[in-house]
């Protein structure tokens, strides 16, 4: 498919709403920062999802989708009602 | 503007919905079978919403100038209990024939769990002794990876299946390629919280181009939107798309797909 958007013009388009998801990100970081208690494995999850950020190929929602996947291939012995959380239990 | 909307529960929206979905250049909406939001108790429950499905619903749609078709199941997530899921595999045949049913969907798993994959493989079964087509959801969140691998796995291991009359739905970023891959069908669903927006499902399609590959709204009873379809062609345009790519994402290709099936057919004749 051509390519339809100058860098710009992707600029002009999107960079308010990403500037505001940005900081949507960070204070939500701030919010759990200042919540009491024990974090689980989203946060974990969640940190190392950011990490894929910094990449340098144009990759990086793939990777932060992956980084949030069950990597497992074994079908599990019982659907449980428990919904899904978003992130792995065991990511490491 | 004309669309189809490819994958929509039109059964829990309301006629307001129907007008603006018409309104916005929409000739068509499928209705895959799915999930009520609660666990039905019996098979004739799923009997009475095949009935809803195949009977009131094309007839609701007329009323606002949409054809409506649909297609039948039982869902993944009610797919656990196999007895059940027997049952409802045994009238599904009975409604095979009507004229709006397109195929089997949307079968696929929920959990990745043993049962659901023994049920996703009887549906793929009865797909395949009746020449149907297949319409198949994905995963939420976590386990969309996995199972959309587990899913093609389990379509490719029966060879009477032709990828190309089967779509696979909910593709994200990280599992679109797998799916194109294989020669199967891909659908992207516009959520407003989870699996796309609009802006991340034309990223894919500027990435990983336009054969093969449809957008829908998925609307239901929950948290979506039954104008995602035109809403994110508008999005297209204001990226510089033209009116001929927009055209064949949102109308050509579902008409492609779903013409399949010769029961699929815009005009009224
Ligand atoms: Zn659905």
């Amino acid at each position: 498919m051509e390519k339809t958007m100058t860098r710009q013009e992707a600029l002009d388009l999107y960079f308010m709403d990403a500037r505001s998801k940005l900081i949507d990100l960070a204070a939500f970081l701030d919010r759990v920062d200042r919540a009491e208690g024990e974090a689980d494995f989203r946060l974990k999850a969640f940190r190392l999802a950011l990490r894929e950020l910094e990449r340098k190929e144009p990759q990086r929602a793939k990777q932060v989708l992956l980084t949030l996947s069950d990597p497992t291939t074994k079908p599990i012995a019982k659907a449980t009602a428990k919904a899904a959380s978003g992130a792995w239990p065991e990511t490491e | 503007m004309r669309y189809i909307e490819p994958h929509g529960h039109m059964v829990s929206r309301v006629t307001d919905d129907y007008v603006d979905m018409a309104t916005a250049g929409c000739e068509a909406v499928c209705e895959p079978a799915f999930w009520a939001g609660f666990d039905r108790s019996s098979v004739q429950g799923f009997y009475d919403y095949f009935c809803q499905l195949t009977e009131h619903e094309p007839k609701r749609a007329a009323k606002f100038g949409l054809r409506h078709f649909t297609w039948l199941c039982i869902n993944p997530k009610e797919s656990e209990d196999v007895k059940l899921a027997d049952d409802v595999l045994g009238i599904i045949p009975k409604f095979l024939d009507r004229p709006t049913v397109l195929g089997i969907g949307e079968i696929g798993l929920n959990k990745n769990s043993k049962n659901e994959i023994k049920v996703l493989e009887r549906h793929i079964d009865l797909a395949a002794r009746h020449g149907q087509l297949i319409l198949v959801h994905t995963p939420h969140l976590e386990d969309k990876l996995k199972g959309t691998r587990l899913i093609i796995d389990a379509l490719k291991s029966d060879k009477r299946i032709q990828p190309q009359r089967v779509i696979i739905d909910h593709v994200e970023e990280h599992t679109v390629k797998l799916v194109l891959d294989a020669g199967f069908w891909a659908g992207m669903t516009l959520y407003p919280e989870s699996k796309c927006t609009s802006a991340r499902a034309i990223d894919i399609v500027e990435v990983y181009g336009s054969e093969r590959i449809w957008m829908n709204s998925a609307c239901d009873w929950g948290v979506s939107v039954p104008l995602a379809v035109p809403k994110t062609a508008l999005e297209m345009r204001k990226r510089g798309h033209s009116a001929d790519a927009i055209d064949k994402l949102i109308y050509r290709n579902p008409l492609q797909f779903m013409s399949q099936c010769p029961k699929f057919k815009l005009s009224a004749d």
